[in-house]
């Protein structure tokens, strides 16, 4: 965005009037219309080190701290871990925060077995090239010996949180990083970077204590855990413009591909284990992209012609859909949805 | 979804870009300021709104907007359900924004009761702080408040948000008045970057763009200004002498040894002669440590890993400071603490406080005085409650290295935790350290407690009685000692109503008077400890963090709680002093067991059930304990 702080001539290049002015005329002359260029971040390869005016350096170093802090206080870290785009962020930030030694703590994924082969391939690559401890709690085992029962809608992801918090019972899991990002959904922008949940997982909105400064108060009693988000500031297209920066590789399925696919509540979703189209549901082949990775039945995909980074960041800049609203079909299910289950222990 | 290609050539749009900070300010005024609005717009202005957003926004602002279907930007920043339904308001919550020019984290904080509590944890992280007035009303108090409170957490830099000017006609008068005004004021407790904004935020003029109703105003539009407040860290932290707060150990194997943290202030060089604090013991950096490889120079802001040249004492909370500059080490201040719980914070009792990354005992002496935030004035306090800001000398049990607050932010901050509860009480900006504390130590006796204890034949103990009043303490402390007499002991009881009627006479029997009560009893019984006595203490002590004081007031092994557990309607029956029917009628308030509470021990090492035991055999058993831990 165009801001002048200076006078009041050149108003022409901000937006005041509604959602639809997105695009602005050009002024080399062909009036072409294209997208107006989105006030994120720049993409900042060569950062460096100075978190003094460097906004992706102060994230980084900020997130770095936190993870140093919860080394130093917690007897029994571990990061949750998926394969997908923030969690693999986190991890990368992880192996930046204790280097040269090894990431002190272990991985847990809570697996839908709805999953992309792509996601489980990368995932197992990652934890082998670094030599990290993957605990993997399988959704399956929780329904297979009754503990947990199967959704009419075949949907696994409100499943999770059993199995979640079932493992960080058995394993004594003392502080759990998580990638939440406060940007991502109204209830989050009140998230503490130390969330504190009780012996049964929940967050009780009164008990939360304030943050001030950079002293993060992480003690609990025996039973308790701390969640952490170190992503807590970042935003969408800091994730983005940080990965580009670092490098990080991602899952294949992060850019766009060709896979057959059917149209079902406004989304662009595959088949799998879990299920396919109805009879009424056509399957075509078509050049997509995912922008979040969860449980393949209620994931949709996103057409996209992003073969790279760049082509995501440029993508992501044009966008008009927030991740979460445009390819999580559970969101949607209500307007505080993510607060209730915030509540009963998900994330 | 059809979305429109952009092309973005990573490498040119690098070379396009100057670097781009991150901002984080704090918002402060009602929603009756139109704080909501005006964040909603600098959402909505900067394009960080999706088409999802969008539609529920457009959607609300039909169904409960009050902006008569128009989009009401107040609805963008609206909170959590259990907050809309209950009406009540948690605390601070994080926006997000960016220009070309800069990152925005914005902390709004909400107003209503809990003000103080969320505005000071709000401007703890930021660096400017944007307050709204209402142009219809003024510089009210309420804006004095704010603007205490943002000079009180250290923010330099300062809008004053002259909101709903399209009510006054956008009259320069009126803005002249109040900006001067708030000006004065401002200059007047310490804030002196201070920038006035004639504005309204529903209608957006000057808010993102210069707005053509107030033609007489040439300043900055209000994004204009915070695009361009100097980030305080460049300046003043960059010149300042470096020091990195070690977080972390980093030992992978016996070849490296680093520690792990991050530069709060100044620039760290390979070379630098360093001091590792609170200690004496120098040394050389000979390493910064990335995994990008390692640097020169690591600026304020940065989290690195150091290796120095020299294996000296360095662990988790010590600060490396270059040496010819290093950071003063004290263990008692003056400091400003705000309340920040429903359990106030009572000076004398023990707690924890995190600073840097230090966790060491605290306690508070009485408040000097606390401070009414609307107008500056020095009132008197007992305690510290939610939301009062107090000053008052504080020690911690360690040494640490610090700066003064308004020198360093990162180390001149604490939070002070509670023992029991693990809440944060109270947040702490150090104001000076206390002479005495560098300058006290302790004498070294030549005849010490050792030695008079061999003189008399028994160790020195503390036997602690604690229990309602009426259960028998007394007496069976009375017991125990006339046991310990015939034994040739040396023994002394301190009795509660004695006790009262003397050394505590100035005290009442408010939680916090108890607190200093028992505070005193403990340090008399310890300083009798050292004379090599048995001092047994008879008292309600209906607190679990006083008992436990007064343990870590004595050496391991020389503490004996024992519990006389009476029921509390068979105490209320006996009531030897009638005090019971007196607190039942009303008469006597803070009452153990009537209206206040009693914390029974957890684990204490005389347990007596007086309903199972008699006073003899309740006194008997006391003594086998103390023969059980050696002190007869």
């Amino acid at each position: 965005m165009q801001v002048r702080t200076d006078g009041r001539e050149d108003c022409s290049q901000v937006r005041t009037d509604g959602p639809e002015d997105c695009s602005q005329v050009r002024t080399d002359g062909t009036n072409r219309k294209e997208p107006m260029t989105e006030t994120h971040p720049p993409v900042a390869l060569d950062a460096g080190l100075d978190a003094a005016t460097d906004n992706l350096a102060a994230l980084e170093s900020e997130a770095i701290h936190i993870f140093r802090e919860v080394a130093g206080e917690f007897d029994r870290p571990v990061i949750l871990f998926s394969g997908g785009k923030d969690s693999t962020l986190l991890l990368h930030l992880a192996i930046k925060a204790f280097w040269p030694a090894p990431v002190p703590f272990p991985l847990l994924h809570v697996d839908t077995g709805h999953n992309f082969d792509e996601v489980i391939e990368f995932r197992d690559r990652v934890v082998a090239e670094h030599g990290l401890r993957l605990v993997v709690a399988k959704v399956q085992d929780w329904i297979d010996d009754g503990r947990l029962e199967e959704r009419p809608d075949g949907t696994r992801n409100p499943l999770q949180t059993v199995p979640l918090l079932d493992s960080i019972t058995e394993h004594g899991f003392d502080a759990v990083f998580g990638g939440g990002r406060r940007d991502e959904e109204r209830a989050r922008a009140k998230e503490r970077i130390f969330s504190l949940r009780n012996a049964f997982g929940q967050w009780d909105p009164r008990r939360q204590r304030p943050e001030l400064w950079n002293l993060y108060n992480g003690r609990h009693k025996p039973g308790e855990h701390v969640r952490v988000f170190p992503l807590s500031n970042w935003t969408e297209a800091d994730v983005w413009n940080y990965i580009a920066k670092e490098k990080i590789e991602l899952p294949s399925i992060y850019y766009a591909h060709e896979r057959d696919v059917y149209w079902r509540d406004g989304m662009w979703l595959t088949e799998g284990p879990w299920g396919g189209p109805r009879d009424d549901e056509e399957v075509v082949r078509k050049l997509v992209r995912y922008r979040t990775v969860g449980d393949g039945s209620c994931t949709g995909a996103v057409e996209s012609t992003a073969t790279t980074v760049a082509d995501v960041i440029a993508e992501v800049q044009a966008s008009r859909l927030t991740e979460r609203g445009a390819t999580r079909a559970d969101d949607r299910l209500s307007e505080a949805a993510m607060e209730d289950r915030k509540r009963e222990g998900y994330f | 979804m059809g979305q429109p290609q952009v092309q973005v050539d990573l490498e040119a749009e690098l070379a396009e870009q100057e670097r781009v900070g991150l901002l984080r300010f704090i918002t402060c005024g009602s929603v009756d300021d139109g704080k909501s609005s005006l964040i909603g717009r600098l959402l909505y202005e900067s394009k960080l709104l999706y088409t999802d957003q969008l539609e529920v926004l457009e959607a609300d602002s039909k169904k409960v907007g009050t902006r008569g279907g128009e989009l009401d930007f107040a609805l963008l920043v609206d909170g959590l359900a259990a907050e809309r339904e209950q009406g009540i308001t948690i605390d601070v919550a994080y926006r997000f924004f960016a220009t070309d020019r800069r990152r925005f984290i914005v902390a709004d904080t909400p107003g209503h009761e809990q003000y103080t509590r969320n505005m000071v944890t709000g401007a703890s992280m930021s660096e400017a702080a944007v307050i709204l007035c209402d142009a219809r009303k003024g510089v009210l108090t309420q804006t004095r408040r704010h603007a205490h409170l943002v000079s009180l957490l250290g923010i330099k830099h300062v809008a004053l948000a002259i909101n709903k000017l399209d009510l006054v006609d956008y009259s320069q008068d009126v803005f002249d008045k109040i900006s001067e005004d708030f000006k004065a004021f401002a200059h007047d407790i310490g804030i002196h970057d201070v920038a006035c904004v004639p504005m309204s935020a529903v209608f957006g003029d000057n808010v993102v763009t210069s707005s053509d109703r107030t033609p007489w105003y040439q300043g900055p539009t209000l994004l204009g200004w915070l695009e361009n407040v100097e980030l305080t860290r460049d300046e003043e932290d960059l010149s300042g002498p470096a020091r990195l707060l070690v977080q972390w150990v980093n030992r992978p194997n016996s070849e490296f040894r680093g520690f792990s943290g991050r530069v709060l202030a100044g620039v760290l060089r390979k070379g630098d002669r360093v001091r590792a604090l609170p200690g004496e013991a120098e040394s050389t950096i000979e390493r910064i440590v990335t995994m990008d490889g390692d640097l020169d120079e690591a600026v304020v802001g940065a989290s690195v890993t150091v290796v120095l040249s020299d294996e000296i004492d360095v662990s988790r909370g010590s600060v490396i400071a270059v040496a010819d500059e290093p950071a003063d080490v004290a263990n008692a201040f003056q400091a400003h603490i705000v309340g920040m719980d429903a359990h106030d914070l009572v000076p004398g009792r023990h707690y924890l406080a995190k600073i840097g990354a230090r966790t060491v005992g605290f306690t508070a002496d009485h408040p000097k005085y606390r401070i009414d935030v609307d107008t500056g004035a020095h009132l008197p306090a007992k305690t510290i409650g939610l939301n009062e800001i107090a000053v008052a000398n504080v020690h911690f049990d360690v040494p640490v290295a610090y700066e003064e607050f308004k020198r360093s932010r990162d180390l001149g901050s604490f939070i002070v935790l509670d023992r029991l509860s693990n809440a944060t009480l109270g947040a702490g900006m150090i104001d000076f350290a206390l002479r005495r504390s560098a300058n006290v130590t302790w004498q070294a006796l030549t005849v010490d407690k050792q030695a008079r204890a061999a003189q008399k034949g028994h160790q020195p103990a503390v036997v602690w009685f604690t229990g309602l009043s009426g259960a028998g303490k007394s007496t069976v402390a009375d017991l125990v000692e006339k046991q310990l007499h015939a034994q040739g002991k040396h023994t002394f009881v301190l009795d509660g109503d004695n006790v009262r009627h003397g050394l505590s006479k100035d005290l009442g029997f408010t939680d916090a008077d108890r607190v200093e009560n028992i505070r005193r009893i403990a340090e008399v019984a310890s300083l009798m400890v050292d004379a090599g006595l048995i001092v047994l203490v008879s008292f309600i002590s209906p607190f679990q963090a006083e008992r436990d004081q007064a343990r870590e007031l004595v050496a391991e092994g020389e503490f004996c709680e024992v519990f006389i557990d009476t029921p509390l309607d068979v105490a209320e029956r006996r009531d030897p002093k009638g005090l019971y029917a007196k607190a039942r009628r009303g008469d006597l308030t803070n009452f153990t067991g009537v209206d206040s509470e009693y914390e029974r021990p957890e684990t204490p090492e005389v347990h007596v059930d007086t309903t199972q035991l008699d006073p003899e055999q309740a006194a008997s058993a006391v003594v086998a304990k103390l023969r059980d831990m050696g002190v007869i």
